[in-house]
């Protein structure tokens, strides 16, 4: 391979505070560590979007196809300005959130996937990067669509986002922006987390990403009883 | 009026079914509780089936004509059965009228629901649809609102806590993680629902001053029974467990109309009833199976039943008097908090687990030794309510 060549399809990188890890205390009393990822560790987190590609339940497999070429993209170099968290309970992966910089001012929300149903692990995963765009990388706002009805109760309406002209850079739906004012008007109801995060549960956290089987993987997502997909 | 006994029962796991349709559930549930029953090709007379709103959820009525059709039962006679949530309660009641007077001697109830067709807010919408509609419907008012109203009201009166709440809504959890057909199948714990500093975001207010977690899922599901005779039932050779006691009352439909609105007379009268036409008290009773769509009533309906003096029920409740090992385990099944409420099957629901209770058929969540059962199906905000007491016969 060129690699001079190569390195010219290389976006430039916009400079990126990092996002300081949190812990939240979940209603099973569980506590869910959410940090950022490098870009190394996207093979590991493939292992867990590449179940949901079989799931049509609430458009799964639209929000893991497309999670996993973002995924695949910024692990090589073909997405600018991309950022991923992740939210592990005992190591165990349990959502992935990403988004890109369009700008340093606007933000661009990528993908919510929660693999963990239930314990609204998905919306505070969410929280969690708009908290990163708004409070860490000081962004005005951050644009928003949503692919399933769920993310739409969840993302739209408990957030009141205002509604924009123009296409969100998913394209289908409407855009939508959450704006600074309208974060710091949610966060206290909606945005949870404490720092630091303790020790023990760090290092747990960080010395390996727990991928479940994919058997596993589609019974949380399917439900305990393991419907249909 | 001649002894009713309920040879077979069944359901299916309550949950969200998007593959199956409503006609489908209450015919698995139904085949289900066929085959336990033994029937073989025993022809059934009446198939009475309690559903509150398909018209609404599903675009679909006459679903007894349906059901029957595609279990071919026919020429038995088919009826829906409506009265709101309590729709499953009146279906048995039906039934049981039916085979104690004689004129059936085969019947199966079932009941269910299919309300996850629609999002979460319209199938609130329907529910609030059994509300006053001048008076209460109008403004606004769901049924989570009124049960917000009636906890701010049976808190200040009776010194019930968010602290009680929550111990109805973690013992109910972890009873349905013993019960494979629950919805919800989940531990959740004091910190991460009520003392943590950020417990709000995990579940958060729904109608102050109740919370998610004091709410029940909104679930499709189904459940069923065969109701016969002594002698049939001798026949199948099931254990016997009969309907002993049924009682149904009636209240004023708006809750402001009620000179106290935390007393629930009907449930009251309706527990009464039962009782009295079965021939024991609420102390002769070993399980309960309440209708706790939010978590206060569970604590509400303990006392007005007639197992807890008033004011009596959540201290009960704190002193684990009614978990499954208690004194009088309420809601083994997991509750309409953990099993789920799919509004019509919910009385039938009530119905099976105390059938499998009693014939010592419950798992790992089987009371030791029942042998007498009480449930209560509360229709409307408790202003339709049907009470039954069920024992098991030697």
């Amino acid at each position: 391979m060129d690699i001079e060549l190569e390195a010219t399809l290389r976006p430039p990188e916009l400079p990126m505070a990092p996002y300081p890890p949190k812990v939240i205390t979940l209603a099973t009393g569980g506590k869910l560590v959410v940090r950022q990822v490098d870009r190394e560790v996207v093979p590991t987190l493939l292992n867990a979007v590449k179940p949901t590609l079989e799931v049509s339940r609430d458009y799964y497999d639209v929000v893991g196809a497309r999670l996993y070429a973002e995924l695949l993209g910024w692990y090589r170099h073909r997405v600018r300005d991309e950022f991923c968290l992740v939210g592990q309970i005992d190591g165990l992966l349990v959502g992935i959130v990403n988004s890109r910089l369009y700008s340093p001012e606007v933000c661009i929300s990528l993908h919510t996937l929660a693999i963990e149903r239930g314990l609204r692990i998905g919306a505070h995963l969410f929280a969690a990067k708009m908290e990163y765009s708004i409070e860490y990388l000081n962004q005005d706002e951050v644009l928003i669509t949503a692919e399933s009805p769920i993310g739409f109760r969840r993302w739209m309406i408990e957030y009141g986002l205002e509604e924009r002209d123009g296409q969100h850079e998913l394209g289908g739906a409407t855009p939508y922006a959450l704006t600074r004012e309208l974060y710091f008007r949610n966060k206290d109801r909606l945005v949870a987390g404490e720092r630091p995060v303790p020790k023990e549960l760090m290092e747990v956290a960080e010395r390996e990403i727990i991928v479940a089987s994919e058997e596993d993987i589609l019974e949380k997502i399917l439900g305990v009883k393991r419907r249909e997909k | 009026m001649r002894p009713v006994i309920i040879s077979g029962a069944g359901m299916i796991p309550f949950e969200r079914r998007d593959e199956d349709s409503l006609v489908d559930m209450l015919a698995m549930a139904s085949l289900n509780a066929m085959d336990d029953a033994n029937l073989g090709d025993r022809p059934i007379d009446s198939v009475y089936v309690g559903n509150m709103a398909s018209g609404l959820f599903n675009h679909q009525v006459s679903v007894a004509s349906s059901l029957v059709d595609r279990l071919s039962l026919m020429p038995a006679a088919a009826e829906r059965i409506e009265n709101g949530p309590a729709s499953g309660g009146s279906a048995i009641k039906n039934g049981y009228l039916a085979v104690a007077s004689g004129y059936n001697d085969i019947v199966l109830v079932v009941g269910g629901e299919k309300m996850r067709e629609v999002i979460g807010p319209k199938a609130t919408d329907i529910v609030a649809c059994m509300t006053h509609p001048e008076a209460e419907y109008i403004y606004g008012v769901t049924l989570p609102a009124m049960a917000g109203m009636y906890t701010r009201l049976y808190m200040e009166k009776y010194g019930v806590t968010r602290e009680h709440l929550t111990l109805v809504a973690i013992k109910n959890q972890e009873n349905g993680l013993l019960n494979p057909y629950a919805h919800i199948q989940m531990k959740i714990t004091m910190e991460g629902i009520l003392t943590h500093p950020q417990a709000h975001v995990n579940s958060p207010i729904v109608a102050d001053p109740i919370h998610l977690y004091d709410c029940c899922p909104v679930s499709d599901g189904a459940a069923a029974v065969i109701l016969t005779t002594v002698d049939i039932a001798n026949e199948l050779n099931k254990p016997l467990v009969s309907i002993d006691g049924v009682g149904q009352a009636t209240d004023t439909q708006t809750l402001q109309e009620r000179s106290d609105p935390t007393d629930l007379k009907a449930v009251t009268i309706a527990s009464e009833k039962a009782f009295r036409m079965a021939g024991i008290k609420p102390k002769d009773i070993d399980v309960a199976e309440l209708h706790d769509a939010f978590t206060i009533l569970e604590i509400a309906e303990s006392e007005h039943a007639g197992f807890f003096p008033k004011g009596e029920g959540a201290k009960a409740l704190k002193a684990g008097e009614t978990r499954i090992g208690g004194k009088l385990p309420i809601n083994p099944s997991g509750g309409l908090k953990a099993r789920g409420h799919p509004v019509g099957a919910t009385g039938v629901a009530q119905i099976v687990e105390l059938v499998w209770q009693l014939r010592g058929e419950a798992g790992e969540r089987q009371v030791k030794k029942a042998a007498n059962g009480f449930s209560l199906n509360f229709g409307g905000f408790g202003n339709n309510v049907l009470a039954f007491v069920l024992r098991r016969k030697s």
